[in-house]
């Protein structure tokens, strides 16, 4: 006679994650209906229109805050996973690193810290020392928070493969930068890839820092969208929304994808 | 091309592996100290300064030490120089602490559950449903936030609902606390699943149909077997939802309204209009003392914990 029932089953969970699923997508979901939505009052549905999308890439000071956002978050991306990589590196591969300890806690400090907090410090020293230029704020503060986040995958994935293959390839006399270009860097390059992903997801998502960095030619994306949501709601505003919206859930969906493939080639 | 080394013959099997990685050690890890120094411990430092510098007549603050940034959290000094004691901004001390642990425990009670669920699912099924929680974290903070604007709103999803269904009209949810917390618990949820998942996961069901076999019955064994053993995620968890739920400035700025104001948003308004430095600094180091103090406290349970086993 077997069991009648599973002792691992508690019942009422799948109704109960179900409503959880349509919790996470239901307000993205009410910001797209809206914004087909023909009536100036968002809330207020008069019919199907798309005028409010030719309205929103018509607008001038949208496509220069995604501008600002975009090249704020392409060089943060950059400085963050580079310096994440060369950190990881060191700390992971490096023999007798003195501070190894410390060195993660420093690389990993902007997590700990409420970014509000820092965020105020960062403006406090460039009025000190003069820096008015809102891009140049806006690219170092980048940098700095995005590196942990670069910098987990990356040392993930460097702990998890073994020595093997890098010391074949010094066996074989491969200098140190062949050894790294072509063995180190390919083995790690899902990693890197996701560093890279998350730094430049959480650049262009910041708002916080942003807002007290950026000086009037330097609004970035958020902010810009801010400004908006304090003007009052809009169906302009939801179709810029939606269109964000498609571009994170496509951006996202390539992120993991990459992500999984990379992970099944190495299983 | 012709290179002599090539041919250098006396290395051991190790050597060219220990001598691969020896200075990387050091130029490896500068270029991050360099950053973090320049753009993150010499701002906390000086912040700290700026905190125990008084205000200056017209915004900004003088170098001359003073302890008035820190007083004013407690006593507001009135025109003759007398100390009244003044709750204003200990109560939004307060209300930051309490929104940011209801906001954790409200993710908790379901990112167990639904971990839990997921957990057991078909390993296909299982990847869509954690590709399903992580998806909506894409989506930019301030989108996730604004949703809930239009919900709760006026005029919006939820007041025209509700007037359908014959409530009065022209209701609106927003501008308190519990739209505050309504929008940090979604914005917050998915750094809860995640970590409870990863442990829950890992939960040996062998030990489910051993408490089961010692007449455990599904609430036993849940508070004494599942519960204490996905300890780690749910701490990580914790610590991933309270920490920034402690700084939280959008949810309040946009679902608070001017008067609900959390620890975040005071400190920035210091910095804008509000205009006095040292105290905004003052505030400042009291969050990030606050965060520090959690993670001591949950890293000393931790440790704890694992001396027990």
């Amino acid at each position: 006679m077997s069991l009648h029932h599973d002792v691992k089953r508690y019942p009422g969970l799948g109704p109960l994650t179900a409503l959880f699923f349509v919790y996470l997508y239901a307000p993205l979901a009410v910001i797209v209906v809206y914004s087909f939505n023909a009536n100036r009052v968002a809330g207020v549905w008069t019919g199907f229109s798309t005028q409010w999308y030719a309205s929103a890439l018509n607008n001038a000071a949208l496509m220069n805050a995604l501008e600002t956002s975009l090249i704020v978050a392409a060089i943060a991306t950059t400085v963050s996973t580079l310096i994440a990589l060369s950190a990881a590196l060191a700390i992971i591969r490096g023999k007798n690193v003195r501070f190894r300890k410390l060195s993660e806690t420093v690389v990993n400090l902007p997590l700990l810290l409420p970014e509000i907090v820092l965020a105020v410090a960062t403006l406090i020293l460039f009025s000190l020392i003069d820096v008015q230029n809102g891009m140049l704020r806006l690219t170092i503060a980048h940098s700095a928070f995005c590196t942990p986040f670069a910098f987990l995958p990356i040392r993930a994935r460097l702990q998890g493969m073994s020595l093997d293959l890098e010391e074949a390839s010094a066996d074989l006399y491969a200098d140190r930068w062949t050894t790294f270009r072509r063995v180190t860097l390919p083995l790690i390059f899902p990693g890197v890839f996701s560093g890279a992903m998350l730094a430049f997801l959480i650049s262009m998502d910041d708002f916080i820092t942003s807002n007290l960095l950026s000086t009037g030619g330097s609004t970035t994306l958020p902010v810009y969208i801010f400004s908006l949501i304090r003007a009052g709601t809009s169906p302009e505003l939801n179709a810029i929304a939606t269109l964000l919206i498609l571009a994170s859930l496509i951006l996202a969906t390539v992120a993991l994808l990459v992500a999984a493939r990379g992970a099944r080639e190495t299983a | 091309m012709t290179d002599t080394t090539l041919h250098a013959p006396a290395e051991t099997d190790s050597a060219p592996r220990a001598r691969f990685w020896h200075d990387l050690s050091f130029w490896g890890l500068l270029p991050s100290w360099l950053l973090m120094g320049f753009a993150l411990i010499l701002p906390i430092a000086i912040i700290a300064a700026v905190s125990v510098a008084t205000r200056g007549a017209h915004g900004g603050f003088a170098w001359d030490f003073n302890l008035a940034g820190y007083r004013q959290i407690l006593w507001n000094e009135g025109w003759t120089g007398e100390l009244e004691f003044t709750p204003q901004y200990l109560l939004i001390i307060a209300r930051t602490f309490l929104l940011a642990g209801a906001t954790t425990l409200i993710c908790l009670a379901f990112a167990v559950p639904v971990a839990y669920f997921i957990s057991r699912q078909p390993p296909g099924r299982k990847a869509i449903l954690v590709y399903l929680v992580t998806l909506p974290f894409w989506v930019s903070m301030i989108l996730r936030v604004y949703a809930w604007m239009i919900i709760l709103g006026k005029d919006g999803t939820l007041p025209k609902a509700l007037e359908f269904l014959d409530f009065p009209a022209g209701m609106s949810f927003m501008f308190n606390d519990g739209a505050t917390l309504t929008a940090m618990v979604y914005t917050y949820m998915p750094l809860m699943v995640l970590p409870v998942f990863a442990s829950i996961e890992k939960l040996d069901g062998t030990l489910i149909e051993a408490s089961h076999d010692l007449y455990g019955n599904r609430w036993v064994t849940l508070r004494r077997v599942i519960l204490p053993l996905t300890a780690p995620g749910i701490i990580a968890g914790a610590i991933l939802v309270f920490v920034p739920s402690l700084g939280a400035v959008l949810e309040p700025s946009l679902m608070g309204g001017g008067k609900e104001m959390m620890m975040g948003t005071l400190i920035q308004l210091q910095f804008g209009g509000g205009r006095n430095w040292p105290f905004g600094a003052a505030i400042a180091m009291a969050l990030m003392a606050l965060v520090m103090l959690f993670l001591v406290f949950t890293a000393l349970r931790a440790a704890r914990r694992e001396a027990a086993q």
